[in-house]
């Protein structure tokens, strides 16, 4: 049993919890995982690590209420246990040696993911352009944090209700553009976001890193459930993953498989809220 | 005087047609009086060739002759002396191939029926509590990777001898294979968490939600005060064919469907992990996993469930009981075939599988025949799930992350004839060593690795 020793409402749908896991914590680096098990009916889920705190022994999950399993973990509160966390999983993110200029894009609740890797680059005297969508000013989360932790901080929302009006993928292009020169991109959000981010960096060959977010079980290497094609080969997120050179992954073929579960959640979200989402 | 009859007692099974549509064990079990009617089928032959198949050495006409005699206690006892999990071995032990392979009744009618004896002596015992008898503790500890049977084995054998044992498992619970693999129809999940509970009488502690090579490296465990280490990891990734489809959505690993199905209990409403409700399954493989994926595709409803495989009848892996039963329940068997494609349609979903007739030329390495295509016999067959079942390659994680522990060119771990792998006072054994085995085998390797911890941890003092 895990302790939920912090929670915070980001918005109206994205909750943080920071939680009791010493032997995780101790070893947690950015771009692994966990997997979560809410309670003895509930199925792994798989969430990055948004942070740890080794002295403490807590690590911080970051999560928008999508689905069952989520909307479970978000009724917990401060002093509530998680049945199961086990990490961290998957292999760190590893950096373009030498890179002078990185572009950390983030998407939505992958701001959350980004942030950290940001902050990680920031520290090692990278100069981070941070650029995070939203769909609306409303649902902006970790500004000052992710200020903290770039050199250049680029909200954007969809709508244009703050920052720059338009997606990600336009605010990158525009900085290339403007004659920024990145050594790397690294890409963390909705799989269609990723996707675009790779097609606008491609024509540049600016290594462009995604974190995949496929469905996956044991997390350690054994059901594969969460395989995925790069570069025509078949590769596990949990074991060689989850960050993989987005110019050579199967984004649609990622996005069919991450639906196959699509009516039954839907079902089941029903089941839990009698229809309400 | 012997019960000269040349079948075995029948036993009691749930209706084919019945049973196909539930998750209830297939096998009930024989009764007191047939359990002694069978065990009177024993010769007691003098060089008991039962035992020289039993890979943990069973002292099988013992037990059988107190069967006969009507002392199931006594009987179970001497099974329990030298076997771990004797529910779990009754029901899943390729038996054929092992004591009942060896039995000499067997030369004219149908061996004793040992299997079926040994889980009759371990299901009589199971309301009877035996109270564990915890050894001395002698001060030493050791570390044990995963929760399968050859994990359980190390730690029963050595509990029982005074070590401090804590086992680290990766899942969120114990057993391995015999949890997440074995579907509940052939091994109710109720009888492998029994013994595990026994092994925690024992003293036995266990960590669940650990990866080893992740959380801790078998480095790091040495550090903790671990004497020794014995890593039985399990198998690893999935293979797949390579072939063209394998991406599209309704294509699984057998691993991933089982897991689904037995340790998250996706055929259960109460349970939030979700399975496809299929129509017409291809089940690609002819092992035990693939009867086992099979059999669970036809119990969650689905019309026809085909196992595609590539040789012929004679040369599927499974045990024959469970090819028996598979047919009995309506499985369609596509032997000599083999699949060449997997077919989607418009929004990336199995449609069907394209496949090619074989036919067996020149025995191979293996010494089977092998299959060879039949050039322009392509046909399709509609379904809209595939399984595939065709082995597994080992997990990277903990050879990845342990200086000197060596691999061989498949990458399973590499051991010397007491399991002692290449660094000192690590241990291996079972699927980690041999790739996709059998429970029996990972158990008889369980008990030589810990005999030979045994034997070191003494010396070193």
């Amino acid at each position: 049993m895990y302790k939920i020793v912090t929670r915070k409402q980001l918005n109206e749908n994205v909750v943080l919890m920071e939680i009791d896991a010493p032997f995780i914590a101790a070893k947690a680096e950015a771009g692994q995982f966990i997997i979560y098990r809410v309670d003895e009916q509930g199925e792994r889920v798989p969430l990055t690590i948004a942070d740890y705190d080794r002295e403490k022994g807590t690590i911080t999950i970051i999560f928008q209420v999508i689905g069952g399993s989520t909307t479970e973990l978000a009724k917990l509160n401060e002093g509530d246990f998680i049945h199961d966390v086990v990490g961290p999983l998957g292999v760190a993110t590893e950096y373009e040696e030498d890179a002078k200029r990185i572009a950390v894009v983030g998407g939505g609740v992958g701001c959350a993911i980004a942030y950290p890797q940001a902050k990680k680059l920031h520290n090692m005297g990278v100069q981070v352009d941070l650029i995070a969508g939203f769909r609306n000013k409303d649902i902006v989360i970790l500004e000052d944090e992710m200020k903290a932790a770039s050199t250049d901080l680029h909200i954007c929302t969809d709508d244009g209700s703050y920052g720059y009006h338009g997606f990600v993928t336009n605010k990158l292009q525009e900085l290339i553009d403007g004659g920024a020169k990145f050594d790397e991109v690294i890409a963390i959000g909705p799989v269609p976001m990723m996707k675009f981010v790779c097609k606008v960096t491609e024509p540049y060959g600016i290594k462009t890193l995604v974190s995949l977010n496929p469905i996956m079980i044991d997390g350690t290497g054994m059901c594969g459930g969460c395989r995925v094609t790069v570069d025509g080969k078949i590769k596990y997120a949990c074991v060689d993953g989850p960050d993989f050179d987005g110019h050579k992954v199967d984004f649609d073929e990622l996005m069919r498989r991450n639906a196959t579960y699509k009516e039954d959640e839907k079902a089941h979200v029903c089941r839990l809220t009698g229809g309400v989402r | 005087m012997p019960n000269m009859s040349l079948t075995k007692t029948p036993i009691a099974e749930q209706d084919p047609k019945v049973r196909a549509r539930n998750f209830k064990e297939v096998t009930l079990g024989y009764t007191p009086e047939e359990a002694m009617e069978e065990a009177k089928r024993c010769l007691n032959c003098k060089h008991k060739p039962c035992m020289t198949g039993c890979p943990v050495s069973v002292r099988i006409p013992e037990f059988v002759a107190k069967v006969a005699e009507g002392e199931f206690e006594e009987a179970y006892k001497i099974i329990k002396s030298t076997n771990a999990l004797p529910a779990v071995c009754g029901r899943v032990c390729p038996q054929e191939n092992q004591c009942e392979g060896k039995c000499v009744r067997g030369i004219k009618g149908e061996p004793v029926a040992i299997g079926r004896l040994e889980r009759f002596c371990a299901d009589y015992m199971a309301d009877k509590p035996v109270a564990a008898e915890k050894a001395e503790p002698n001060g030493h500890k050791v570390a044990v990777v995963g929760a399968g049977p050859s994990s359980l084995t190390v730690a029963g054998d050595l509990a029982k001898l005074g070590y401090e044992v804590t086992i680290y498992e990766a899942f969120h619970t114990a057993g391995g294979v015999l949890m997440y693999g074995i579907p509940e129809f052939r091994l109710p999940k109720s009888i492998v968490q029994q013994e595990i509970d026994n092994l925690k009488a024992l003293g036995v502690n266990i960590m669940t939600n650990m990866v080893i090579g992740k959380v801790l490296s078998i480095d790091e465990l040495m550090g903790m005060g671990y004497e020794a280490v014995f890593v039985g990891s399990g198998a690893g990734l999935p293979r797949f064919m390579g072939i063209e489809g394998e991406g599209l959505v309704g294509v699984y690993s057998a691993n991933e469907y089982l897991t689904r199905i037995n340790l998250m209990k996706a055929y259960k409403d109460e349970y939030a992990t979700p399975i496809m409700k299929s129509k017409n399954v291809a089940v690609v493989g002819g092992g035990n996993v693939a009867m086992d994926a099979a059999r669970s595709a036809m119990r969650l409803g689905a019309e026809h469930v085909y196992i595609v495989y590539r040789r012929s009848m004679d040369e599927l892996p499974a045990r024959k009981e469970e090819v028996h039963h598979a047919q009995e329940e309506g499985i369609e068997f596509l032997v000599l075939n083999n699949p060449v494609k997997i077919l989607g349609d418009e929004n990336g979903h199995v449609k069907g599988m394209e496949c090619i007739k074989m036919e067996l030329g020149e025995p191979d390495e293996s010494g089977r025949r092998r299959p060879v295509a039949i050039d322009g016999s392509n046909f399709e067959l509609e379904i809209d799930t595939a399984i595939m079942s065709i082995g597994t390659s080992p997990n990277p994680l903990i050879r990845s992350t342990t200086p000197g522990l060596e691999v061989n060119k498949h990458g399973c771990l590499i051991v010397d004839e007491t399991e002692s792998t290449t660094k000192a006072g690590v241990y291996a054994g079972g699927d980690a060593v041999t790739g996709a085995a059998t429970v029996i085998l990972a158990m008889g390797a369980g008990k030589k690795a810990a005999a030979a911890i045994d034997e070191y941890i003494k010396n070193k003092q």
